[in-house]
């Protein structure tokens, strides 16, 4: 009887975290869980850390995908017009490094160097996060707004609408939500569909 | 004085002519060179798939050369494409390479891996128009994949094995 019910629990406990990491991931409104993931500084980053921000613009992402590659110099820009204004960007690199070498600790370090980035740059290690969070791919981008709740989902999706051509984008998902939170206005898109790199696992 | 200008005229008419011709000419060899590779963008992607036989059904597969899940499991795409070819199962490779890279990348890759199912180019910036259009549920990372024939259409967002291509290709074809 004591192992059946032994038995019950554990299949209870499997159901139960299988239901959470099969690919449902957050809505918008949904409160985000924080997390404590190491820095390319080797320091750990949590959103608690920041006192002052009104909300963060998460974005997973990677060394080794060539859609990520061609977002690394706006998600800087967006850091740098943002962070003073409350909305600091986070980098998140969700892949398991035992596929993808390319995106390990070392890697991101030579990366974020090589591109000057200010922001700071996590591992997901042990993969964690990024289900929770639902995102499948990089880039794959999630702008917070700090509230009584906790970090609300106000946008998911992807940064802008030419991921070949900064110069030919013509709407700026990321900057036009951003500018709507910051002016206590509806984000108008809070969803968008961008080509990625599947998240490796 | 007018035939001057006559001549002036009929001077830029044949060099006009050549300029043009010789444009022509470095454009033909180009598509000589990509064997003829189709770039689309979703719009003439859609189109031209309505122009196929309805009666088939079609293995979509969205990939990059870029994308290593992708290039991994093409080969079990390409043996369904043998396999099942005269079932009436047509495989067609979406790529979506960047259109820098179809000369340098792309191309060569053909070349070297020689794949026998149908390759065409989507180049569309817009995806998140053409995205959901694919499938409403699609999050955009690939590798994905769209079976469909006149009666059933799955989407996969998803890597494949050739058994479970297998699988899911009986399904329309019971």
């Amino acid at each position: 009887m004591k192992n059946t019910l032994k038995t019950l629990l554990a299949l209870v406990v499997v159901i139960t975290t299988s239901a959470f990491t099969v690919g449902t991931g957050y809505d918008i409104g949904d409160i985000a869980t924080d997390f404590e993931l190491e820095n390319i500084d080797g320091n750990m980053v949590s959103m608690a850390d920041y006192k002052d921000a009104k909300g963060f613009i998460v974005v997973f992402t990677c060394n080794t995908c060539p859609y990520a590659v061609a977002y690394e110099d706006r998600v800087e820009a967006l850091n740098k017009k943002y962070a003073d204004k409350g909305y600091p960007v986070i980098a998140i690199m969700p892949n398991n490094t035992d596929v993808k070498p390319g995106d390990n600790m070392e890697a991101m370090q030579a990366r974020a160097k090589a591109k000057g980035f200010t922001f700071p740059y996590l591992m997901d290690k042990g993969q964690k996060i990024y289900p929770q969070y639902g995102a499948t791919k990089t880039p794959h981008v999630y702008i917070l707004q700090k509230t009584t709740k906790g970090p609300q989902v106000k946008y998911i999706g992807a940064i802008d609408d030419n991921y070949q051509d900064a110069s030919a984008v013509t709407k700026t998902y990321v900057e036009d939500a951003v500018n709507a939170l910051l002016e206590g206005k509806e984000v108008k898109e809070t969803k968008t569909r961008a080509i990625g790199c599947s998240i490796k696992v | 004085m007018k035939l001057r200008i006559a001549i002036i005229a009929l001077l830029f008419f044949c060099f006009g002519n050549v300029t043009a011709q010789s444009t022509t000419s470095v454009e033909q060899k180009v598509s000589a060179a990509s064997t003829a590779l189709k770039v689309f963008n979703f719009n003439e992607l859609e189109a031209y798939f309505k122009t196929k036989d309805a009666n088939k059904t079609f293995v979509i597969n969205f990939w990059a050369t870029w994308c290593a899940p992708c290039v991994k499991e093409l080969p079990y795409f390409e043996a369904l494409n043998a396999k099942y070819s005269n079932k009436n199962v047509e495989v067609i490779l979406v790529s979506l390479d960047f259109p820098k890279q179809i000369e340098s990348k792309l191309i060569p890759f053909l070349d070297k891996h020689g794949l026998q199912s149908e390759v065409v180019v989507l180049n569309d910036v817009d995806s998140n128009t053409w995205i959901p259009k694919v499938n409403k549920n699609w999050s955009g990372a690939i590798p994905a994949t769209i079976i469909y024939n006149e009666n059933k259409t799955a989407f996969y967002e998803r890597s494949f094995n050739f058994k479970e291509l297998e699988t899911e290709i009986k399904q329309f074809l019971k």
